[in-house]
């Protein structure tokens, strides 16, 4: 690639759209995968509770 | 009947009313729908009268006119049928050239002049790098956005 | 009846979640691959287009971002459908767990293309067809989601956000076709037709290995998330119980 990095940075004069894209991309995605490992996490722990409230009154967690 | 199959033709249904339905609309108001008129709409005076509307087509070669000091320029759009002048003063967009295919946002003056208040560039879905598009360029219908 | 077994074991939870996490690693790897040179192809590699330069280079985003705002919404309308048909709860664990994905990336399609227009075309928006109902499916997915949160009760949220995506797949064809019904400001179809792309091979292996990294990413987010219904689904189902670290 003859294209230096400070004429990669500059995309052209179109930098501030491109970078945004794909900077937005990059944002949105890590929201994403935050969002799925959270919600994995937090299902564990309320199963967790569910179970453990099922055995401390022995009455089979109902709801 | 299993009560699944039911449930199978239920959601059949619903899909093939809501499709139907959909079609019927879209058809009715496919006019309605589209984006812009092109010139020999216009010329035709199948256009909105006294309302605005777009006009879409390709600016033909050697039409640009710019008047010396002002922001102000004049151009033709033509379908390869008819033509429409347009008159515009605003900055145009990039893509903006003789031969592009472009959509202006205005209204008819009683000359027939078409004043627009925006002018935005369309472009096609080809993509290719300079030198494909530099040794294209002597063959015909290769070059510039199609409409 | 054989053949249908591989069926009926989808229906199974600790099934799929089993295989769900099996699938995973693999996924996140191609994942990486696909995207990786997808976008290295497309910043770097790829000639700059002849008329719009370097911000052609959006496409490598955008595009595949619009791919899977589709692919996910026919994704949770099948799943719905699957789960009102054959009433399995994992298929509308599915359709749950696919749809704020959608959602995020339908956002990045209007968005990425909202950068695009601006320089290219000379506007942020426009109402023309394809934009218009790309809008809707955004729409689509944002109503999908409070459906569901707007009931207390799993089973009756899963039964009427399942007719809601099946009533709002029409949309589907309606975003695909919009540039070929009506004349519109946005163009054809570079890839997706049934005729030869129209790009060189320069320009269309990035895309095309940035569309199935966007979808194999969507497939890994989908497997986690599943994971995380199935759990919600399952209560206190005794298979769970090594898996949530519980006594």
């Amino acid at each position: 690639m003859e294209r230096s990095v400070a004429d990669f940075l500059a995309m052209g004069g179109y930098a501030p759209y491109v970078w945004s894209s794909y900077g937005a991309w990059c944002v949105v995605m890590l929201a994403n995968l935050a969002g799925a490992l959270g919600a994995l996490k937090a299902a564990k722990a309320r199963a967790r509770r569910r179970f453990e409230s099922a055995a401390s009154d022995d009455g089979g967690e109902r709801s | 009947m299993t009560p699944r199959r039911k449930r199978l033709l239920l959601v059949g249904g619903i899909l093939v009313g809501v499709a139907t339905a959909t079609t019927v609309a879209t058809f009715a108001f496919r006019e309605n729908l589209s984006y812009f008129y092109n010139p020999t709409q216009v010329t035709d005076g199948a256009v909105p009268r006294g309302r605005s509307f777009r006009v879409g087509g390709l600016v033909t070669k050697g039409s640009l006119h710019r008047e010396p000091g002002k922001l102000e320029v004049r151009f033709v759009v033509t379908d390869l049928n008819r033509d429409v002048t347009v008159q515009y003063a605003g900055v145009l967009p990039d893509l903006f050239r003789e031969g592009q295919g472009i959509i202006a946002h205005g209204k008819l003056d009683p000359s027939g002049v078409f004043v627009a208040d925006e002018v935005l560039a369309k472009h096609d879905e080809k993509y290719m790098p300079p030198e494909v598009a530099q040794s294209l360029k002597h063959k015909p219908n290769a070059e510039g956005g199609g409409t | 009846m054989a053949t249908w077994t591989w069926f009926h074991r989808l229906a199974s939870p600790p099934h799929v979640y089993r295989i769900s996490g099996a699938f995973l690693p693999w996924l996140a790897l191609f994942t990486a691959l696909f995207i990786g040179y997808g976008f290295y192809g497309g910043l770097v590699l790829a000639p700059p287009d002849y008329q719009q330069k370097d911000a052609f280079r959006i496409i490598y985003v955008h595009a595949p971002s619009a791919w899977l705002s589709m692919l996910a919404y026919v994704t949770v309308a099948v799943a719905a459908a699957v789960g009102l048909i054959w009433r399995m709860k994992v298929a509308h664990a599915v359709a749950a767990s696919a749809a704020p994905i959608g959602a995020s990336f339908t956002f990045l399609a209007l968005l990425t293309g909202s950068l695009w227009g601006k320089p290219m075309w000379g506007t942020w928006w426009t109402w023309d067809a394809r934009l218009t109902s790309e809008l809707i499916l955004l729409f689509l997915y944002l109503g999908y989601l409070a459906l569901r949160g707007a009931f207390d009760d799993r089973a009756r949220a899963d039964q009427a956000s399942a007719v809601l995506a099946i009533v709002g797949v029409v949309n589907i064809p309606i975003i695909h076709f919009s540039v070929v019904w009506w004349n519109s400001l946005h163009q054809g179809s570079t890839v997706m037709k049934l005729a030869r792309p129209s790009m060189p091979g320069s320009m269309l292996w990035p895309l095309l290995s940035s569309l199935l990294g966007f979808t194999l990413l969507f497939a890994a987010l989908l497997c986690v998330r599943l994971r995380a219904e199935i759990i919600d689904r399952e209560r206190t189902a005794s298979w769970l119980r090594p898996i949530v670290g519980a006594a």
